[in-house]
């Protein structure tokens, strides 16, 4: 059926064969090459006039060399990386159930606020004066943070959570030699189901690291804490929730015997997220905590960072917090930036972190966030991401292999690799067949405590209507592998912008920038 | 809640579903008499409306560095950002995507960290370089433990042209981690012995060029000396719109280079995120710290990039990892990607004239006041200037006056009686009129 223009407006016969492009492009999927084989070294995408002549003070350093690195005009800059961002999946394409990692929403409000000129257009060292807004931000939000936790300090300054748990260890082993007992107190107790960060942590300043063996139920034991804690014991660092999904049951009884010990009790906030207005860390016990922003409080993760892991601290923690912080007096805020400083207020600051103040622009985002949630509106977010979870646990426990049986979990749920036992299809397998349906993966192959592990967090950012569909396509992929259907699995995925990658080759002989092409020798005559 | 798309329906069909008639029962795991039976003393949800107002209350009380004229620096930089950087780093699959641990659905990270470890390696003059750091301050002290770890060594010696925070930082760090530290006393003029502390027990000196106080500093002896001794030099810099102008650290024999990326692409952001830049020798990049990005090929052979060297890291060696860090500044870095390729080496090298000319310009202004002396012989864009008198209550006054002079060196160095030098710096924004304004309000204040 034709119009009067004769344009074709039924699709016509369809064609099943796929054929090769001649640009390799498959429509909105675009080759793109890098920046260094299209740019052009005398080109430029920004407008400079050149300065009036004046008499260089460079004290006879220019550089002699070229940079070598080309320029791409605007339109060419805006192209590259549109199209680059198009091989990306994020929050805002689908369902990103990354196990411990808390991919929700990320309200763009909190964009907008962080770009005011008030908060983006200002210098860490101004004088104080001109910063008041700023320092009340810091302040508002150490209140709102110690509010949720039950704390009795903060540190802000740390800029990620790998860097929090690095302050709030520096803290009790500053604690610790306040008493005198550094040489004898050097043992950090981490449970075999924590992330890796914790044990590397400790081992960076110097603490010596011994496992805690998880029992059959996927949580920590007492008795076993009580039987390791012992004279040398400095801290426990225990993930609450943990990376199981699982609330620690007897977290008083493993609070009472690190402290019976003479131990501090090192939280791991990665999984806050679930407990929010539900329960207080700082009623469990808990002399440290980190938290990351960036999962529960839902500052972008931008690709892996920038994060900020702010560390809540108890009150027999809190005089060692490290600079800078801030204090709210009758004048207005002061900043306390050194640690002669911070004595003079009674504090015995173990140092500094990082330069400045720390992630503001992430403070700023996550303020905005608890302000739009409320009170209310934290307590519901917990109570959703968990309920969340469990719907996904209550939609697959018939199919898939809950490691610890299915009992209620937290705002995450763990499943391992026993139902996929003889069947060809390993969890890489199976986390790569979800890219083809249109899915992030869950976290895979961790915690280490379980086979094959698939831990998946929904978060509460998810409808019904989508968690029924995520539900429904993972039985879908399930009932897959019961056929036997296997290359569904292995060769998965077939539809992202690349298939699978060789991260072997990439690891043997790595290329880590990029290099031109060796010129082609001139064939002899 | 506008975040939330669970209405009460759907709880309640959903608590079924899952065989439980309550919320709580989900948490039965928590200790019954430690679940919170009433709401945290906070204030309750709000619109967009009101969190917009009460947060837009807090930006107004703060001074913008473009709303006067405006010299601070001291390792924060104000410079102008294209607007196509903030456009494309605020797009969706960049935002909200996460560490590209699913390299078949994160090529978009991936290439661009590719070209971000490429730019940085050729700027510093450096083999390679890592996918960034939380900051030049925290690469710092990474790099002073990577030195460690490969000379077998543990006595770090500091210059005193290193900014007093990372120098902070690292000897934090070094305490914690039962690693020496020699500090070398504030070096206004850069006329320090550092070569009569290198020896067999040094694993490595840190010195900052141009250094805290702007000097630019040569660091050929120092390598060599360095290297002499099986030590290692770490070269630091807070200003990486110097390295348009300046020799890189690479071409003075230096073995790791860290430093602040801030000023390409970065907005001020009262002092973060940054973005720390890091780039070592091939023959140390096994102890390198932080993520690395690289390439290789799918399936089907078409070339593509993966996170790579991970044995190093804390998820695969736990206690025995080169480090703790789990994180890089993904879009930060993604932000110094886009503004540098825009730039290219033209257009770096156009704009660190401008800061350098501007920053020229200024210094024979101040040079010619009364009472006031630059006390550089050599700088980029940033310079200490005595005054006669406390240059902290001076810059305050001068912020009274709407300009924003620069930073007293006493707000970094309380104890070093250096109560009348004051950091100034100057850069591509600043006018023939911000230069005019400074010097009429000095003047006034003096």
């Amino acid at each position: 059926m034709l119009n009067r223009q004769g344009r074709p407006t039924t699709p016509g016969t369809s064609v099943t064969a796929a054929h090769l492009t001649f640009t390799g492009n498959k429509a909105l999927a675009q080759i793109e090459p890098l920046i260094f084989e299209t740019g052009r070294l005398d080109v430029t995408g920004v407008d400079y006039a050149a300065p009036k002549p004046f008499t260089s003070r460079l004290g006879g350093m220019e550089r002699k060399n070229e940079i070598g690195l080309p320029g791409l005009s605007e339109p060419e800059a805006m192209r590259h990386y549109v199209r680059l961002s198009q091989k990306n999946y994020g929050i805002d394409t689908g369902l990103f159930p990354l196990g411990s990692c808390t991919m929700k929403h990320n309200p763009r409000l909190n964009e907008k606020i962080a770009r005011m000129p008030g908060f983006g257009d200002v210098h860490p060292l101004q004088p104080v004066s001109t910063v008041q807004g700023a320092l009340e931000v810091m302040h508002t939000l150490s209140h709102w943070l110690m509010e949720l936790t039950g704390m009795d300090a903060v540190a802000l300054s740390p800029k990620a959570g790998a860097h929090g748990e690095l302050c709030g260890m520096m803290a009790i082993k500053a604690a610790i030699a306040a008493k005198g007992e550094s040489a004898m107190r050097n043992v950090v107790l981490v449970p075999d189901s924590a992330h890796g960060t914790n044990p590397a942590t400790a081992a960076l300043i110097h603490f010596v690291v011994k496992a805690v063996p998880v029992r059959d139920d996927g949580t920590v034991d007492p008795k076993v804490v009580a039987e390791l804690a012992g004279p040398d014991t400095a801290a426990i660092m225990l993930t609450n929730p943990n990376t199981c999904g699982l609330f620690e049951r007897d977290v008083l009884a493993i609070a009472d015997a690190i402290h019976a010990a003479g131990g501090y009790f090192y939280a791991d906030g990665a999984n806050f997220n679930a407990i929010v207005g539900k329960t207080r860390p700082g009623d469990l016990g808990v002399d440290a905590m980190h938290i990351n922003l960036h999962k529960t409080f839902s500052t972008p993760h931008g690709g892996g960072g920038p994060g900020a892991g702010p560390v809540v601290l108890s009150e027999r923690l809190a005089p060692f917090a490290p600079v800078p912080f801030v204090r709210h007096t009758d004048e207005g805020f002061e900043l306390v930036e050194d640690s002669a400083q911070a004595t003079q207020h009674g504090a015995q600051a173990f140092g500094r972190m990082t330069a400045f103040h720390g992630q503001m622009g992430m403070y700023v985002r996550a303020l905005a966030y608890m302000l739009s949630h409320g009170a209310d509106g934290l307590r519901q977010a917990s109570e959703d991401a968990v309920l969340n979870a469990n719907y996904i646990r209550a939609g697959l426990a018939d199919l898939m292999s809950l490691p610890f049986g299915n009992r209620p979990c937290m705002h995450e749920v763990l499943f391992d690799d026993a139902w996929l036992k003889d069947a060809g299809v390993t969890t890489l397998d199976f986390a790569k067949a979800m890219i083809d349906e249109g899915y992030h993966p869950m976290t895979v192959y961790f915690p280490l405590v379980v086979h094959g592990a698939m831990l998946i967090e929904p978060t509460e950012s998810e409808s019904r209507a989508s968690l029924d569909l995520f539900i429904a396509t993972l039985r879908d992929l399930a009932f897959s592998v019961q056929r036997g259907e296997t290359e569904r699995f292995t060769g998965a995925p077939y539809h992202a912008p690349v298939k699978r990658m060789d991260e072997t080759r990439a690891a043997r002989s790595p290329v880590l920038k990029y290099a031109p092409p060796a010129p082609i020798a001139e064939a002899a005559e | 809640m506008r975040y939330l798309p669970l209405t009460q329906d759907d709880r309640a069909g959903m608590l079924a579903k899952i065989g439980v008639d309550h919320i709580d029962a989900l948490f039965a795991d928590i200790p019954a008499d430690k679940l919170l039976s009433s709401l945290p003393k906070l204030p309750a949800h709000k619109g967009e409306i009101e969190v917009e107002r009460v947060m837009g209350r807090m930006a107004a009380r703060n001074v913008t560095a473009s709303s006067v004229p405006f010299f601070v620096g001291a390792g924060a930089y104000k410079h102008h950002v294209p607007a196509t950087v903030d456009h494309l780093i605020q797009r969706s699959e960049f935002l909200t995507s996460y560490t590209p641990y699913q390299p078949e659905i994160a090529q978009g990270t991936l290439q661009y960290l590719f070209e971000f470890q490429t730019q940085v390696a050729a700027l510093t003059g450096m083999d390679v370089a890592n996918a960034s750091m939380y900051d030049g301050s925290t690469g710092c002290g990474e790099a002073v433990l990577m030195a460690h770890r490969v000379t077998k060594r543990n006595k770090a010696v500091l210059s005193g042209g290193l900014h007093p925070h990372y120098a902070s930082v690292v000897q934090t760090l070094s305490e914690m981690a039962q690693a020496e530290v020699v500090s070398l006393a504030p070096d206004l003029l850069a006329g320090e012995d550092l070569l009569s502390h290198i020896d067999e027990t040094v694993s490595c000196v840190v010195v900052q060029t141009p250094d805290f106080f702007g000097n630019i500093r040569n660091l050929r002896a120092i390598a060599d000396k360095c290297h002499a001794h099986g030590a290692l030099l770490i070269a630091v810099f807070t200003e990486v719109m110097s390295l348009g102008l300046l020799t890189p650290p690479g071409e003075m024999g230096a073995d790791i280079v860290v430093g602040e990326g801030q000023s390409i692409g970065n907005a001020l952001n009262f002092g973060g995120p940054y973005v720390g830049l890091f780039a070592t020798k091939s023959a140390y990049v096994r102890q390198m710290p932080g993520r690395l990005c690289g390439e290789t090929m799918d399936a089907e052979g078409t070339r593509g990039y993966v996170l790579t060297l991970s044995t190093r890291e804390q998820h695969i060696r736990r206690d025995k990892a080169t480090s703790n860090i789990c994180t890089n500044s993904g879009l930060c870095s993604l932000a110094f990607t886009i503004h540098m390729s825009l730039l290219g080496q033209t257009g770096l090298k156009r704009v660190a004239e401008i800061n350098h000319a501007n920053a020229v310009a200024l210094a024979d202004l101040l040079d010619g006041v009364s009472g006031v002396s630059v006390l550089n012989t050599s700088f980029f864009n940033e310079f200490i200037v005595r005054v006669p008198g406390n240059a902290a209550h001076f810059v305050e006054q001068m912020a009274a006056r709407d300009v924003m002079a620069g930073v007293p060196v006493s707000r970094l160095l309380p104890d070093a009686g250096l109560d009348d030098v004051m950091l100034v710096a100057s850069t591509e924004v600043n006018t023939d009129e911000d230069r005019a304004a400074f010097v009429d309000a000095l003047k006034e204040v003096l």
